[in-house]
């Protein structure tokens, strides 16, 4: 009966490919070909411009309380490129570009800030779920949707995102578990930003790494650099290519950092110092990323441009498209609730159209 | 009505032709059945419905006939069985949960709330939460805390829920097998005190009846007794006693479905009577009898010749099995409540 310590099976590693200083490790490089390299660059910026635009547009009154994700564009880009059409991704909310990449118009991510359902319906052909608002529920939604692949026998997987403060949540250990017990095809993404609205990661877990957590229930953990586009897309690209060939779930903790405010409502100055902010500021995801591509002739500075010149335009154009499409008709409401509406929610949408009409409110308001 | 004692879960024949004399175990195992057979789509999931057959055994023999990817024993978490039929349901299947015990539901309360009564909702109709969750409710089993108590108000607060609450073997079988093809999410309360008290004939075949719809348990002529799941067994009790005793005739509505409310049945009934009362398990405050209750004033205060009673349903919490004979509403407690509504001058 010896003390030994106990091995665990399941893997749980570090990966870092490009750094923060822009050095590159040449052998995990996925060298990426030009056009998913330049793809990616650009998803990266869209997320970047359309978080501005959106901070002005609260200010202005134009949408309400908006979640920024400025410095998580790394994080959130280079692993949604990873998902086939026929795979699912389950959002969490700061993952504007996800959407954008996998068909939703950025008119659309703007109605959900704009205060519109619209805004939560996924387009058709889009194996997406919209914004989770309650923390942490949608791990058992990507669990089950994972489980649903499983059963079926659908060579599928499933992302979902997460923030550290989500890792705290019950619904994460439950998820972690039941995709753990079935081998699920499931990649958990934690976006590790540092911050769960005022509390620091270390006040949110004891453990060393989120990682780790993974061990617990039985498949890999991965911490990676989450500023890093490179180490996302492999980190993210082999816990794909395992899932799909029924190697189980992984838990990625992506190390980042969110730049900004935690909605519009809030004051960071209040609980984090400006020195931290400015650390974490070099190490910004988005230059670093045009370094790398314009150090491997990716880009040059006059493609570079164009980029950011396609970007600004298509961010307008979907504010263009956001403003036009305002009008709805308040009666909807009782439309969606059941797909067989009872009948007595059926009278009381007639009691509220007579009421609109008394009140002389049509569609538009 | 049929009132054999039962102890036993398998299923009796009849003499009549294609029905089966059943206890409502048996009869929700055969909505299950007929469900797995007919849909590759559904689903069973819940913590010991395989192997053990579910603690009541409601779920016999599936396992055996259908296989592990269809009756799905589960990790201990109620959040994690909503929220993955979650999944599930948005991937196209059809997952009936079981919930072990209503009083363990609360730990997916929160999956339930947000997401089950939403998604349709919140996704304009791209992914309806085509489900079922099951579970046993109410007192009478001499079990300990959290196994007695009588929450369905929670859920018929909830919009984009349907809250079925079956009284007996037949509704049970034909109301489950009707929520498991309803397109919408149906949270679904066995009484689990009528689980084995009396048999009723079945039939073989498919038989489902309409989500909204409340029955005429028993006709009557002087007073109109609303009740719903086990209450409606005592009732029928309570409304033949008087009849005996006192001469008066109680009509009894058996809801079926707490919501939707079938208001035109309740107020068609106090219509004919004039008096009303309501028996329930449940908490008074804001409960289903209150719901009745305000339906009836809403659309048929005037056919009111006396003050609407609730019988039962005090709000505290549901005592511990050695004070709960006492406490839930028997056969002579409604008895005595409806004297009191037919006294009134």
């Amino acid at each position: 009966m010896p003390r030994k310590p106990i091995k665990t099976r399941d893997k749980l590693e570090y990966l870092s490919i490009l750094d923060g200083k822009g050095k590159v490790d040449a052998a995990l490089d996925p060298n990426l070909d030009a056009e998913t390299a330049i793809y990616l660059y650009r998803l990266m910026l869209t997320a970047r411009r359309l978080d501005e635009r959106c901070i002005n547009m609260q200010r202005q009154g134009r949408i309400g309380t908006y979640g920024p994700c400025r410095g998580q564009e790394a994080a959130h880009c280079a692993a949604t490129i990873c998902m086939d059409p026929e795979d699912w991704v389950v959002h969490a909310f700061r993952e504007p570009s996800s959407f954008y990449h996998r068909g939703w118009p950025l008119e659309t991510v703007l109605k959900f800030w704009g205060g519109y359902e619209e805004g939560c319906q996924p387009p058709e052909g889009v194996n997406d779920l919209p914004i989770a608002v309650p923390i942490a529920s949608q791990l058992p939604h990507a669990m089950g949707i994972a489980w649903g692949m499983k059963l079926r026998g659908d060579k599928r997987a499933v992302l979902c995102y997460c923030g550290d403060g989500g890792t705290s949540e019950g619904d994460f250990h439950e998820a972690m578990n039941f995709a753990g017990v079935y081998q699920l095809p499931v990649i958990f993404l934690i976006q590790n930003n540092q911050w769960a609205i005022s509390i620091p990661r270390e006040a949110q877990t004891a453990s060393e790494t989120i990682a780790q957590k993974a061990t617990a229930y039985g498949f890999d953990g991965l911490q990676l650099d989450g500023n890093d586009p490179l180490a996302v897309y492999v980190g993210t690209r082999e816990a794909v290519d395992k899932a799909k060939a029924g190697g189980g779930p992984t838990l990625i903790e992506a190390v980042t950092y969110r730049l900004g405010v935690h909605t519009t409502a809030d004051d960071p100055t209040k609980y984090r110092s400006n020195e931290e902010v400015k650390k974490w500021e070099k190490l910004d995801p988005i230059p670093r990323f045009l370094n790398y591509l314009l150090k491997k002739k990716i880009l040059n500075e006059k493609s570079a441009a164009k980029v950011e010149e396609d970007v600004l335009a298509e961010v307008a154009g979907a504010v263009e498209r956001f403003e036009e499409s305002r009008d709805v008709d308040p009666l909807d409401s009782f439309d969606y609730l059941f797909v067989n509406t009872p009948e007595e929610v059926k009278q009381q949408r007639d009691e509220f159209a007579e009421c609109l009409k008394q009140e002389g409110i049509g569609a538009g308001h | 009505m049929t009132t054999i004692e039962d102890t036993n879960t398998s299923q009796q024949r009849s003499k009549a032709g294609n029905m089966t004399m059943m206890n409502m175990v048996g009869a929700l195992n055969l909505a299950m059945d007929d469900a797995l057979r007919t849909d590759d789509s559904v689903v069973l999931l819940g913590q010991d419905i395989g192997q053990d057959e579910g603690v009541f055994r409601v779920t016999a023999d599936l396992l055996a006939r259908y296989g592990k990817d269809r009756v799905i024993d589960t990790p201990l978490a109620e959040g994690a069985i909503i929220g993955g039929a979650v999944g599930l349901a948005i991937y196209g299947m059809k997952p009936v949960a079981e919930m072990q015990f209503s009083g363990f539901a609360y730990q997916a309360f929160h999956q339930v709330e947000q997401h089950v009564s939403r998604f349709h909702n919140r996704t304009r109709g791209r992914y309806p939460m085509s489900m079922v969750i099951r579970m046993p409710y109410g007192g009478g089993i001499r079990a300990v805390e959290h196994h007695s108590e009588s929450r369905e108000a929670y859920y018929a607060h909830t919009p984009g829920l349907h809250m079925v609450m079956p009284s007996s073997p037949r509704n049970a079988r034909a109301l489950l097998l009707e929520s498991i093809r309803c397109p919408d999410p149906v949270i679904f309360y066995e009484p689990k005190a009528v689980y084995r008290s009396f048999k009723e004939e079945v039939p073989e075949e498919p038989e489902t009846m309409p989500i909204g719809k409340a029955r005429i348990a028993r006709e009557g002529s002087d007073i109109s007794l609303i009740a719903w799941g086990a209450m409606v067994r005592p009732a029928l009790e309570a409304a033949e006693d008087l009849q005996n005793s006192d001469r008066v005739s109680v009509e009894v509505v058996d809801l079926l479905s707490v919501s939707p409310m079938d208001t035109q049945t309740i107020v068609h009934s106090v219509a004919k009577t004039g008096r009303a009362a309501v028996v329930q398990e449940g908490p008074r405050n804001c409960g289903i009898g209150a719901e009745v209750i305000a339906r009836i004033v809403e659309h048929g205060l005037m056919h009111l010749e006396a003050p609407i009673k609730r019988i039962g349903g005090y709000d505290v919490q549901f005592p511990y099995f050695a004070r709960e004979r006492a406490f839930l509403p028997s056969a002579e407690r409604i008895a005595n409540g409806l004297r009191e509504v037919i006294a009134f001058e």
